[in-house]
């Protein structure tokens, strides 16, 4: 067993693939000799070469449409893009191609490729350095959205993204790159990508979130439990496409449902999980369904940045509320 | 600090507008047969053009992207490629599907609205049309990537118009080609319009062949209405690309002779001076001129060839009007390699919609 860090956990997904598989190629702005702005590849190129661990120039479309057309020759590219704040040069690639090149020619051609980002605030980071639009890319059809929330999560689910044949947006919460270790046996399996983990049991009601804001969310269940709130804590993980069973199944225990995540509300992955416990379940419903989320301002820069994200008071404060409705 | 040299760009003709020879022919062309499978690619190319926008007229297929003046260009570049290099083709560019083995009615059934027309039966590895502009460029880097990374002595082969020339990923995809060393021939189809927009509007760069020269790419601008030029600098080319592994890019100036698109209406914009003088100097007046000047080629099998091209697109039509729907329900089954459950629930609730209807 390892003792890693998320960060380190990704570095070592990153290399049983490269090891599993000879087709598999890592490409980005400074992923090679400095091993990557985050070290998310600390010395991937020395050990597998410069043929497989490429610095190249900076072109955010370009990494995209290339790691495109080597999918589509039977490589299995995995393109960094150094910050999320960056992704927008490649949405036209992703969105008009990486998503679509399986069905517009029927299954001839497909994009197996996993782009990996550092999204998320927290970390003092300059301005465009701190988003969170996973909802982007969770609306496109075609793609799959990714985002872990521990080292162990991080390490399974990448592996997961990366054997898998479709497109893959793997957004790795960076505040909690180096937030503590967890032990992990570096035996390359993968965790399923379609399904939530339940993190808490509880009866009361039911957290759900992704990414960084876990950690708020656990700590917001220990400290209901305290005051005789059971709260069940699920991450969602793959958000696309969404295991909205397992949420269903907690929701017509608990009866009440609370979605926290850092991005702004309007349009949120949370929207969408509300509409869809809304359509299937109402009935089993005690009290409305609450969102804690970012607000819908622009991610404001440090100074602010924590009056921005939710916080532990925020969600206690909705799960009391919650709780509230009889 | 260094001086840097000059930055030329060559031009490159064999054929004046009349099809006199400008100069002596290299010796791959004392192959008759290749000379006379060069003007049949392009005899074929515009009857099926005009025969695609007569189908668009009377509702069989959908918008269509006629290529109309400019066959040339893709004739030469799919007969030049080899089998095993990799094409990547903007939405004007089936004279060069045709000869990489795309079928005629695999064609029109992608203007018709059938994704299934870009599951080629041959050539595997080729991409569809690329409808957004200069994309296809980048994707084009990664492919000769792959190539390269594989061992393998091709090139990925990649087109565009003068207008995509304009757009970051044309340069984006340039500079990528040209700092990674990767064997990719970029060709410009120059046709002078982007819609309605002409060149001059487009850029103040003297040419679209110098856009390469900051790249560190090799460029030739070449006649693209002049089919023996054209087929000799691709072929040249790709030879080089070859040897040296480094990406080349090809302008080839021609003239769009066709609307946009069957939904456009160039007299909006387009002078009909322009588009006559246009017309004199385009491919396939100018190559058969050259065929009765050297080759003896008579007006009776000009007629014969002309026939024979036009029974093969009528067979295509036949074959694409017969071609069986899709399946109900099929635009579901290719969004990923399984499909996940909200898909599987959502294509349920298409077919037992279909079921309620009948």
């Amino acid at each position: 067993m390892n003792e890693w860090t998320m960060i380190e956990a990704v570095t070592h997904a990153l290399a049983s693939q490269l090891r599993e598989n000879p087709n598999t190629v890592i490409l980005g702005e400074d992923v090679g000799v400095n091993g990557g702005v985050f070290r998310a590849t600390e010395g991937l190129q020395q050990e597998f070469g410069e043929q497989r661990v490429i610095d190249t120039p900076l072109a955010e479309s370009a990494i995209i449409g290339m790691s495109i057309g080597m999918a589509s020759q039977g490589l299995i590219p995995i393109p960094e893009i150094q910050f999320m704040g960056f992704i927008y040069p490649a949405v036209d690639q992703i969105l008009s191609h990486a998503a679509r090149l399986r069905n517009r020619t029927r299954g001839r051609l497909s994009c197996p490729m996993v782009i990996r980002a550092p999204f998320g605030g927290g970390i003092h980071a300059p301005e465009h350095h701190s988003e969170s639009t996973e909802a982007i890319f969770a609306h496109i059809p075609g793609l799959r959205v990714v985002i872990p929330s521990s080292p162990a999560r991080a390490y399974g689910l990448l592996i997961a993204a990366i054997q898998d044949p479709d497109p893959v947006i793997f957004l790795e919460p960076k505040r909690i790159y180096r937030d503590g270790k967890q032990a992990i046996e570096d035996n390359g399996e993968a965790l399923p990508l379609d399904m939530c983990f339940t993190l808490r049991e509880g009866i009361d009601l039911t957290l759900v979130s992704w990414g960084a804001m876990l950690k708020e969310t656990l700590q917001a269940a220990d400290l209901l439990a305290a005051k005789g709130i059971d709260a069940e804590v699920i991450d969602v993980a793959t958000i696309k496409p969404l295991d909205i069973d397992t949420i269903i199944d907690s929701v017509n225990k608990t009866g009440r449902c609370i979605i926290i995540h850092e991005a702004a509300k309007t349009c949120g992955v949370g929207a969408e999980i509300a509409a869809l416990l809304v359509e299937k379940i109402i009935t089993s419903l005690l009290a409305p369904i609450l969102r804690v989320t970012g607000y819908d301002t622009v991610m404001p820069m440090f100074q602010n940045e924590h009056f921005y994200m939710p916080s532990t008071e925020r969600i206690i404060k909705a799960a009391t509320k919650s709780m509230e409705y009889r | 600090m260094s001086i840097h040299q000059e930055l030329i760009i060559e031009a490159s003709q064999y054929l004046d507008t009349n099809g006199a020879l400008l100069k002596p022919l290299p010796d791959v062309f004392s192959d008759n047969k290749l000379i006379t499978d060069l003007y049949q690619a392009l005899v074929l190319t515009r009857l099926f053009d005009e025969t695609a926008i007569n189908l668009q007229r009377t509702g069989i297929i959908g918008t269509y992207a006629s290529c109309r003046g400019q066959e040339a260009i893709g004739v030469a570049i799919g007969h030049a490629m080899l089998a095993d290099d990799v094409f990547i083709p903007y939405y004007r560019d089936i004279a060069a599907q045709f000869q990489r083995g795309v079928l005629l009615e695999e064609v029109l059934q992608y203007w018709g609205g059938d994704e299934r027309g870009s599951n080629f039966s041959q050539q595997v590895n080729d991409f569809p049309l690329c409808v957004p502009i200069a994309t296809q460029l980048c994707h084009a880097v990664g492919i000769a990537f792959a190539l390269k990374y594989q061992s393998k002595p091709n090139v990925a082969v990649v087109t565009c118009g003068d207008g995509a020339t304009s757009k970051g990923d044309f340069y984006e995809a340039l500079n990528m080609a040209g700092a990674m060393s990767l064997p990719t021939l970029f060709v410009i189809n120059n046709n002078q319009w982007a819609i309605s927009v002409p060149l001059e509007r487009q850029t103040a760069s003297p040419s679209l062949a110098h856009k390469a020269l900051a790249a560190g790419i090799s460029a030739v601008q070449v006649d693209g209405n002049d089919l023996l030029a054209m087929y000799i600098n691709v072929s040249d080319a790709l030879e080089q690309i070859r040897q040296t592994g480094n990406p080349f890019l090809i302008e080839a100036v021609t003239y769009r002779l066709s609307d946009h698109t069957t939904a456009d209406d160039a007299t909006r914009y387009m002078s009909q001076k322009a588009l006559t003088s246009a017309k004199q100097k385009e491919p396939l007046i100018r190559f058969k001129r050259f065929l009765a000047e050297q080759h003896s080629w008579t007006d009776k099998e000009d007629q014969t060839l002309y026939q024979q091209c036009q029974q093969q697109v009528d067979t295509a039509v036949e074959a694409y009007k017969n071609l069986p729907t899709q399946p109900p329900g099929e635009f579901f089954d290719f969004m990923y390699e399984q499909l996940p459950g909200n898909l599987v629930e959502q294509k349920q609730e298409f077919i037992d919609g279909l079921k309620r209807h009948e």
